[in-house]
Order: structure tokens, then C-alpha cells, then sequence
């Protein structure tokens, strides 16, 4: 296998481990909870558009069926801050994320029981086939997963530094107290961050279940994702993307040249070996206080 | 009409009466202070106006507004602006994003023409932009408009917070402590910003402050507060010689004197 085939099949996957660990940071960031969910909802979104799309469902063509999905997963993540967890609002933050962990169950078994727990495959108009580009041969579908990853990535930068609700999104995150006498209605601004992590989260669904196939348990790979967003430093949404890219990199490489097995275990060491050398992560956002 | 009326408020924490059955006016144009010992209630009537508290009874009119009706980030674009006692700056921006935020109210446009940069966006950001600028000319705060929040001292932090409550650019401002931990020098600073403030800009100003000498230099109408209820209202000279306001602050004369030792 080719250096530069591994590169792309390791930038693919951890363009998706990015936009997932974006979704953690998003949400800590606004509310300082982690939502454990947050691979559950790129299951669920993955599982939506299958839903909407595949020809032994409803069948709807594939780029109506996948902003439909992106919507519905919006209203979903809107709903699910709305009606849940702002109920937990004062409580302790390890309450928050053992009620995300549960939702993430309910997610799990939701989607087994109307979708089965048999890995599916999602029909894309990308599925299957090859590009070549220099002499490399190259699956469309990981070529779409990088581009559509650096499109999204540049509008998320367009979005969060030159809109008003972006704005208003950092500002909340930043100063809760500040934010409300600045004219932002803070809850309203936090439902609307779990509406944009659900539909960040869809759009990393569409794009694994694209390369491969989904089933229920596939959200688990949040997990991984989480220690992408710590290793790139959680609160930096920059971070969170090298962190993702990193992991994802590192995962072909190391079961080419050590062994397989070395490829699942290998984040774990990294987050490892960043907690103890560099605790607040790459791109930390934590200053140290002056004395 | 008064600018803002406070009639009849009364807040309890549980069995504690923070604020009781306390009333006075704010006139258009005018410094009031706000004094008294710690925890007379001062600040507390501060959040109730801020709407951070609901009040138990009583009403708040703000320019002929029933404030209660208000959620508190409706503030802003009702004219009302504040500070806090202890500093509530957006950390990881910059002094001058800082004070964009303050024109928050001001941004009418939806998010796709801002993703466009539309000309009518291109415009309202350059209005925002210049009303920014003078905000920083008039308290100078050129020297810091890159930096990072997170690495400037107290006294400069103070100062951009007031700044960010002027890009408001509000009827109302409400100072809460605006002189607290700062040194003679930035105390003087603050004086002489809180008389411009009143006649070059008209705006009302409402502050909290336990410097009297701030106070009585720069308020036209002052309040003195003790355990949450009302004790005088009058000029800084007519407050400061209450005879209330001074057992308040010193104690009574048939106290025995052991006790104090």
C-alpha cells in the first residue's frame, strides 16, 4: 500500500473524528458540559438520511434527503437541550454528562429497534467508485469526506467570526453574566449550539456511513473522538480539527508499520502522553492565572 | 416623569430581606449614587433593576416601561447598560471585540446576508466600527485595542468594561462600583469620565460606589441604604450630615465605648 494512500484513508477518518470532537467542543464550550451523545447523534443522523434516502425506504434523491436530515437532526438537538437538559440547569456538571450518556443509550436503542442492529450500508451517488489524481488511486467517497470537511471548516470560520449569532455564540460561551446585558438571550443561544452539534454531528454520519456502512453501535466511536477534542485542547474548535486529523492520521500508519491492534490503541496513547506532557491540549484556551 | 422609578421593591433570600419596601427616582440627566455599608443592599437593588432578581413586590419603570415585563437580555435594547462589581469581560477577545459585542443591539441583519458580507452589512459594520473608535478615543484606550483580555491588569479591565457599556450606547448606565480597587490616580480618571459621561453624552447615570469622595464629587442626588431599607435621599452634603446615615455608619452615642475596644 502506498504512503500516500494511507494519508488519505487516515485524513478521511479523521475529518470525521474532527467534525464529531467539534460538536463536544461546541457544546462544552456554550454550556461546559460534555455531551457523551454527541456519537450517538452522528449515528442518528447517519441513520435519518438513510432513512429518507435508500430505495427500500422512503427514496427521496440523495441531496434532498440529506439537508432534510440536517434539519431534522437541528430540530432534534434544539429539542433535546429545550426540553432535557435545561432542566438540569444548577446542577453539577457530572449530572449533565451521566444524562447525556443516557440519552446516547436511548439513541442507540431507538434506532436499533426501528432501523435493526445490522450494519447497513447508505446509497450515495459517491459510493464505490474511484478517482485517480497523480497517478494515485484514490475512493471518491474518502475525497469527499476531505472536501466536504474543509468546505464546512471554512464556513464555520465564516460563521463564527462574521455573523451575530456566531458571535453570540462565542460571547456566551465566553461570559454567560456579560452576554445577557449585551442583548443575547443565552438559552435561547444554548439550544440553538445543541441544534448546530446535531446537525455537525449528521453531517459526520452521512459522511462514515458513506465510506463504509452504520449500525446502531457506530456512535461509539465518539469516544474516540472525545480524546480528539481533548488532544487538540477542549474549548478550541481549531483544536478539536487537528485534534481529529491527528487521530485519524495515526490510525492507518500505525497498523501498517507496527501491527493492527496497534491502530485502536494507539489515540489512547497519544491522549495519554498529551494529559501528562500538555494537559490542557494543543491548542490550549487556558491561560495561566497572574499572581 | 422620571427616566427610571423604583416603587415600593421588596426582595427576601428565604427569611432575609434584602431589599425592603425601598423607593426613589432617577431624573433624566443626572448622577445618582447609590451608598452604604456592605450589605445594606445596594447591589442586590442593582440586579433587581438589572433584572437578574425578581422582585417580591413592587414595580420598576424604566422610560415609561414596566421593566418586569422585561427578560434580563432585553436590557440592552430598552437603553439600560451596566458594570459589575467584579468585572464580567468576554476573556479570550480582544479589548475591541469586546466592545463590538456592545453593538449587539445595534445589528439588525439575518445571518445569511452576514455570510455574504452584503453592502448593507458592510455598512452597518463600518457604523459600529466608528462608534467603537470613539469610545476608545474618549476613555484612551488605544494602547490595549489588540490585546487579549485575559492578559490586562485590574485597573485597565475596569475601564474597558465601562467602555463596553457605553458602546451600548445607553439612556441608562449603572456603574457598580466603579472606583473599587482602583488607585487615586484611575479614581480621579473615573470622576472626571463620570461628569463627561452626564454632560457630553446626556447619558443618566446610576452607580453604586463606596469611595465618598467620588460620590460627593461627581453626584448630583445621593441615596444611603442600611440593611435593605431607604435612610435618606439628598445632595452628597445633605446625605453625609443624616443623622441617620451616620449612626449607621459609626454607631450610636449611648453605646458603651468598652465595647468597641
Amino acid at each position: 500500500m502506498d504512503v500516500s494512500q494511507l494519508l488519505v484513508s487516515g485524513l478521511a477518518n479523521g475529518c470525521i473524528y474532527g467534525l464529531i470532537a467539534l460538536g463536544f467542543v461546541l457544546i462544552y464550550k456554550a454550556t461546559e458540559a460534555v455531551n457523551f451523545a454527541q456519537g450517538d447523534m452522528m449515528m442518528l443522523g447517519a441513520f435519518v438520511t438513510l432513512w429518507l434516502t435508500n430505495s427500500d425506504q422512503l427514496g427521496l434523491p440523495f441531496w434532498i434527503a440529506v439537508p432534510l436530515a440536517i434539519a431534522i437532526m437541528g430540530v432534534i438537538g434544539y429539542l433535546l437541550d429545550l426540553i432535557i437538559i435545561r432542566q438540569m440547569f444548577g446542577q453539577s456538571q457530572v449530572a449533565v454528562v451521566i444524562l447525556t450518556i443516557a440519552i446516547g443509550f436511548v439513541m442507540r436503542f431507538a434506532a436499533g429497534t426501528i432501523w435493526g442492529h445490522e450494519p447497513q450500508s447508505l446509497e450515495t451517488p459517491f459510493a464505490g467508485k474511484d478517482v485517480t489524481f497523480g497517478g494515485v488511486i484514490l475512493g471518491l467517497d474518502e475525497v469527499t469526506v476531505i472536501i466536504s470537511t474543509v468546505l464546512l471548516t471554512i464556513l464555520f470560520y465564516f460563521y463564527f467570526n462574521n455573523t451575530r449569532l456566531g458571535v453570540a455564540m462565542q460571547a456566551s460561551s465566553q461570559n454567560q453574566l456579560a452576554a445577557y446585558y449585551m442583548g443575547i438571550p443565552v438559552k435561547r443561544v444554548q439550544s440553538l449550539v445543541w441544534a448546530l452539534s446535531g446537525m455537525m454531528a449528521t453531517v459526520a454520519g452521512i459522511l462514515y456511513a458513506a465510506k463504509g456502512s452504520i449500525d446502531p453501535s457506530a456512535g461509539l466511536l465518539g469516544i474516540k473522538a472525545f480524546a480528539a477534542a481533548v488532544i487538540g485542547g477542549m474549548g478550541s474548535l481549531p483544536g478539536a480539527l487537528i485534534g481529529g486529523l491527528i487521530i485519524g492520521i495515526m490510525e492507518p500508519f500505525a497498523a501498517y508499520y507496527i501491527a493492527a491492534g496497534y491502530s485502536q490503541i494507539a489515540p489512547y496513547l497519544l491522549l495519554f502522553l498529551v494529559l501528562v506532557f500538555r494537559p490542557h491540549g494543543i491548542l490550549a484556551q487556558v491561560h495561566r492565572k497572574k499572581v | 416623569m422620571s427616566l427610571l422609578e423604583v416603587r415600593n421593591v421588596t426582595l427576601k433570600f428565604g427569611g432575609v430581606v434584602a431589599v425592603n419596601d425601598v423607593s426613589f427616582e432617577v431624573e433624566e440627566g443626572e448622577v445618582f449614587a447609590l451608598v452604604g455599608p456592605n450589605g445594606a443592599g445596594k447591589s442586590t437593588l442593582f440586579n433587581l433593576i438589572s433584572r437578574f432578581y425578581d422582585p417580591v413586590e413592587g414595580e420598576i419603570v424604566f422610560n415609561g416601561e414596566n421593566l418586569l415585563k422585561h427578560p434580563p437580555h432585553d436590557i440592552a435594547k430598552l437603553g439600560i447598560a451596566r458594570t459589575f462589581q467584579n468585572i464580567e469581560l468576554f476573556e479570550q477577545a480582544t479589548v475591541l471585540q469586546n466592545l463590538l459585542v456592545g453593538r449587539n443591539r445595534f445589528r439588525k441583519s439575518n445571518l445569511f446576508s452576514e455570510l455574504l458580507f452584503l453592502p448593507s452589512v458592510r455598512q452597518a459594520e463600518i457604523e459600529n466600527r466608528r462608534a467603537v473608535e470613539d469610545v476608545i478615543d474618549f476613555l484612551d484606550l488605544h494602547a490595549y485595542r489588540e490585546k487579549y483580555i485575559a492578559g490586562l491588569p485590574y485597573g485597565v479591565r475596569k475601564v474597558v468594561e465601562m467602555g463596553r457599556a457605553l458602546a451600548i450606547q445607553p439612556k441608562l448606565l449603572l456603574l457598580d462600583e466603579p472606583a473599587s480597587g482602583l488607585s487615586v490616580e484611575e479614581t480621579q480618571d473615573v470622576a472626571f469620565w463620570v461628569e463627561d459621561i452626564k454632560k457630553q453624552m446626556g447619558i443618566t447615570v446610576l452607580m453604586v460606589e463606596h469611595d465618598m469622595h467620588l460620590v460627593a464629587s461627581v453626584s448630583d442626588r445621593v441615596m444611603a441604604l442600611a440593611d435593605g431599607k431607604k435612610l435618606a435621599l439628598g445632595t452628597p452634603q445633605e446625605v453625609q450630615n443624616h443623622p441617620a446615615v451616620i449612626e449607621a455608619y459609626i454607631g450610636t452615642d449611648d453605646e458603651p465605648a468598652e465595647k468597641v475596644a
